[in-house]
């Protein structure tokens, strides 16, 4: 096939990328090579859009290791121990096919963390699905969930956590966001970093089929009405042979024979060994004879788009092949030399002895586009004013029960029991509280991690949108007694052709980086997803910040039920009465208007670490923080995880008492203190200047504001935990 | 007291028993299911997991492995044999025990704490065990126990079932049946006693910072019944 610019169009090329193809290469490419160039240079691989915003992210720190730029990032968590991390979007192929696409977004996010050496030891992911209403959501949902579920039950690794939410901007393109933690011995992290001259290109795991090919660059366009056609460009998991694969990987790497190795994730075998030459200033000479083929007749285009899954490039010590291959033998893997490092700085490819494809390596990684995309900056919207008749007649307690019964706010449980979220023995806290919480195995220290998005805030404001989801971060760490450490970010935006979608992103981003400069919480790894929409239509914003601390007692880690009768329930940080884009504001007023919650990353940390403090002396018996569905919904949870109720006091300052519970101003934590302890607390709390209230104290069974507004516990609960249950047996 | 736990491609709980035997004092040792010889052993138990993926019926690839003809032939001559899970599904479809474990009644995998309760004492396993209920943990896809009436008879009579699926106080009722086994049946022994295979897994439960504590007990038990 001769290549020409039609052909290069339909592999998503843009005409004047096309023509800077040919320039950069002095000459037409075959189809292999232009197969090569769409694959390197689609938005998914390249990040054109979004290179140039993302630079401006804080992504150092004293405990990192290892930045954003590898496979994973790595943060240190003392004696010797390490941290791999990363959040990854299946976005598109979850939508196409729920179920396989979900799983092998899951596979493919353990494989970048067991790539540099670590152990997973958690499992975390954030769910994003159309409105309740819509005829496809309970489908999508199902099968995201089952997926999700199968791939990681089997590699057993518990998943901890996760966020899952409902609205109709994902009615045509769902998010599904994976992220893994790994555990890695400092001095044993592996990178794709490859070096040295005729070293032998190893490659190990699954044979190559024809699934899955030009899934990146699905992954990169926009969703139209023959999505459905699209279906043969999802990969299809096998979580056995991961679990296969990173048990020989493990053993292989407990010895010192890798120089350098590499997942084939999105773009297959060719960003793998693109990636590995380029960060190692080398060129890599593959004979694609010789690379496993579960299909026959397989072309080198074919070969080298392929997006099959379990499968691994390594660059091996000469010498170590035999043993190597041993390894892989008995785990029952494929283990083929297919080539060897080059001095030429290029990638050059055979099949039948004849040379298919040669193409400098700096030409595919530092010359691929990268675009400053007009893009339009948000205004801040202005605040609605409430008529104080709209919510004079409302009684709280059923605003509470409605909102308890929102698809947003209900107990996931029916999510998380179909996770294994107790296998490898170390789970301590599990799904449905602020963080999950695992060992660090065999140690008394303990790693928490917690991801969350914040798509309504994002969209009425997309900076102030970016900085709330780090700080809602930073809290849910808080909240279970970890000192935060570093986040993951996995951006999902609409097009970014887009100038308003574009403008988003931008803004986002900004915002992200603002908070994680100020609380010192930087980014180590992520992942951008653009083209979320269906058609024009772009998704709401929905950056997913995935966040790890390390509690370094585990006997101090805090949980968010409440603990014992007559105990004091205080809040902390100032509530304002912020009702504009609160859950509250769309579900019971139909407000869908106004500007999110203020950011004031003075209190955020402050209130933080003043609240860590708290519970390094033992002072805090449960902790939550309070986010969607503000004060009320907050102390419900805990009253409902805890099988306790409360005496509620009135708010002590001016402020009308509904908007008093259901405000959703930032940078505050529901606290729970025994009596005896109160005036130490109070007086940490003065000292450092953090704002609080008293609450109230905990009772039985009852939340209880009045005679006339109470409710039992029990009542609040079967409204929080039977929603989506109902809904799923529908 | 020696112990074996064997590893199949596809285990994932072999770790964590390794974890639980030792820390209750067994002087513990992993076997690769490849290999022919079982170590000298008083006790070999065969973890959960996904054996060989399961992608044909669970446990029925890994009851042909090499290591499993030393197990049965370790069984048959009244060694101890325990399988966790996919080790139930693994003894299953070996004949040690009698039944199958089909899917779960409401077509989920089920990951959460269960009550139990012990149905018979008279063996090594629960022998001398103080408590009557235990609450363990349960994770699987695959657990709905079920035979045939002449089956079940035979079970009854000779009193083969080890553990049943109950409340907090003990009821045995369908209302706490997880995943829809006859009977609630939690895990069964063969007729000899030496062989039980259960669902719930005791070695997530060996420490109260997890989901529990009380796979202790039956850990403690245990390894005193086979001193």
């Amino acid at each position: 096939m001769i290549v020409n610019e039609k052909i290069a169009i339909d592999h998503g090329l843009k005409k004047e990328e096309y023509q800077k193809i040919c320039e950069l290469l002095k000459r037409t490419p075959n189809i292999t090579e232009l197969g090569i160039f769409s694959a390197m240079w689609n938005e998914h691989c390249s990040y054109k859009s979004s290179r140039l915003h993302l630079k401006k992210l804080p992504t150092k720190g004293k405990q990192v290791i290892q930045g954003p730029g590898e496979n994973a990032g790595v943060v240190d968590i003392g004696d010797n121990d390490a941290i791999v991390f990363k959040i990854e979007s299946h976005n598109h192929p979850s939508f196409i096919e729920p179920y396989q696409g979900a799983a092998t977004g899951v596979g493919g996010i353990m494989r970048d963390v067991f790539t540099m050496g670590a152990r997973p030891i958690a499992n975390l992911n954030s769910i994003h699905f159309g409105s309740t209403q819509h005829k496809k959501t309970k489908n999508l949902l199902r099968g995201v969930v089952n997926g999700i579920g199968g791939y990681g039950n089997c590699m057993g690794v518990p998943t901890i956590a996760g966020q899952t939410s409902f609205d109709s901007s994902y009615n045509g393109n769902i998010l599904v966001n994976a992220m893994t933690l790994g555990l890695v011995k400092k001095d044993k992290i592996f990178y794709s970093k490859a070096a040295g001259l005729n070293k032998p290109v190893i490659y190990v795991g699954s044979k190559t089929g024809r699934d899955g090919i030009h899934g990146a660059s699905m992954a990169s366009a926009s969703f139209d009405d023959k999505i459905e056609e699209k279906k043969p460009t999802v990969q299809v998991g096998d979580p056995f042979t991961e679990k296969l694969l990173l048990e020989a990987c493990l053993e292989l790497m407990e010895g010192d024979s890798i120089i350098a190795i590499q997942d084939m994730g999105a773009a297959g075998l060719t960003s793998s060994s693109i990636e590995m030459a380029s960060k190692g200033n080398l060129g890599i000479e593959i004979n694609l004879n010789k690379v496993p083929c579960r299909e026959s007749k397989m072309t080198p285009y074919e070969i080298m788009l392929s997006e099959s899954q379990e499968r691994m490039l390594i660059v091996l010590e000469n010498g170590k092949e035999e043993m190597a291959k041993k390894i892989f033998d008995k785990w029952n893997l494929d283990f083929a030399i297919i080539g060897k490092t080059t001095k030429s700085k290029k990638i050059e490819l055979y099949f039948d002895n004849k040379r298919v494809a040669d193409v400098p390596v700096n030409i595919l990684v530092e010359n691929s586009p990268m675009y400053d995309r007009k893009w339009k900056k948000a205004k801040l919207p202005k605040k609605n004013k409430i008529e104080k008749e709209d919510i004079n007649n409302l009684k709280i307690i059923d605003i509470l029960k409605k909102i308890l019964a929102n698809p947003n706010i209900c107990s996931k449980e029916w999510i998380w029991s179909q996770y294994d979220h107790t296998v490898m023995g170390d789970t301590i806290q599990k799904p449905g509280g602020d963080s999950g919480v695992v060992r660090v195995h065999g140690t008394n220290k303990a790693v928490a991690a917690s991801v969350d998005s914040s798509a309504v805030y994002c969209w009425a404001h997309p900076l102030t949108g970016g900085k709330q989801v780090v700080c809602e971060s930073f809290r849910n760490l808080i909240s279970v007694g970890a000192k935060p450490i570093a986040i993951t970010n996995c951006l999902n935006f609409g097009s970014p052709e887009n100038e308003e979608n574009m403008g988003e992103f931008v803004e986002c981003v900004q915002g992200i980086g603002e908070a994680s400069s100020y609380l010192k919480f930087p980014v180590v790894s992520g992942n951008v997803s653009f083209y979320n929409q269906t058609k024009d239509q772009g998704i709401k914003p929905t950056p997913s910040i995935g966040g790890v601390g390390l509690i370094k007692d585990y006997s101090k880690m805090i949980t968010m039920d409440f603990k014992e009768v007559n105990n004091i329930v205080l809040v902390i940080g100032k509530t304002e009465g912020h009702i504009d884009q609160s859950l509250f504001a769309r579900v019971i007023l139909d407000e869908k208007n106004g500007p999110p919650p203020e950011i004031n990353l003075f209190n955020e940390k402050n209130n933080g670490e003043t609240l860590l403090k708290l519970i390094d002396g033992n002072l805090i018996k449960s902790a939550h923080d309070v986010s969607l569905g503000g004060i009320m919904t907050a102390v419900s949870k805990m009253c409902i995880k805890g099988n306790k109720g409360i005496n509620l006091k009135k708010p002590k300052y001016l402020i009308n008492e509904i908007e008093y519970f259901f405000a959703e101003d930032q940078g505050r934590y529901i606290i729970e203190i025994s009596k005896k302890d109160q005036k130490k607390v109070l007086d940490i709390l003065d000292k450092n200047a953090v704002h609080y209230d008293e609450l109230g104290t905990i009772n039985e069974n009852m939340l209880f504001l009045s005679q006339k507004s109470k409710v039992t516990i029990d009542e609040l609960k079967s409204s929080n935990k039977n929603w989506l249950i109902k809904y799923m047996s529908k | 007291m020696k112990s074996a736990v064997i590893t199949f491609p596809g285990s994932n709980c072999d770790r964590d028993m390794d974890v639980a035997l030792k820390k209750f004092g067994f002087n513990n040792k992993m076997v690769w299911h490849q290999d022919i010889e079982l170590p000298k052993s008083d006790l070999v138990v065969l973890p959960g997991g996904f054996s060989y993926g399961d992608y044909l019926r669970c446990g029925s690839m890994a009851s042909k492995s090499k290591i499993m003809q030393s197990v049965i032939n370790f069984a048959n001559s009244g060694g101890m044999v325990m399988g966790i899970c996919n080790g139930f599904q693994i003894l299953v479809e070996t004949g040690l025990v009698p039944g199958v474990l089909l899917r779960n009644k409401y077509l989920e995998f089920i990951c959460k704490n269960v009550f139990v309760k012990i149905s018979n004492k008279d063996n090594f396993y629960f022998k001398n065990i103080n408590n009557n209920i235990l609450e363990l943990h349960i994770a699987h896809n695959e657990g709905n126990y079920f035979c045939t009436k002449d089956q079940l008879k035979e079970i009854e009579d000779n009193a083969q079932i080890a553990i049943n699926y109950c409340d907090a106080e003990g009821k045995i009722e369908e209302i706490f049946n997880p995943n829809g086994s006859i009977k609630n049946i939690a895990g069964i022994f063969n007729k000899e006693k030496n062989v039980l295979g259960m669902m719930p897994h005791p070695e997530r439960m060996i420490d109260p910072s997890l989901s529990g504590d009380d796979g202790s007990i039956f850990f403690k038990n245990l390894i005193n019944n086979l001193k």
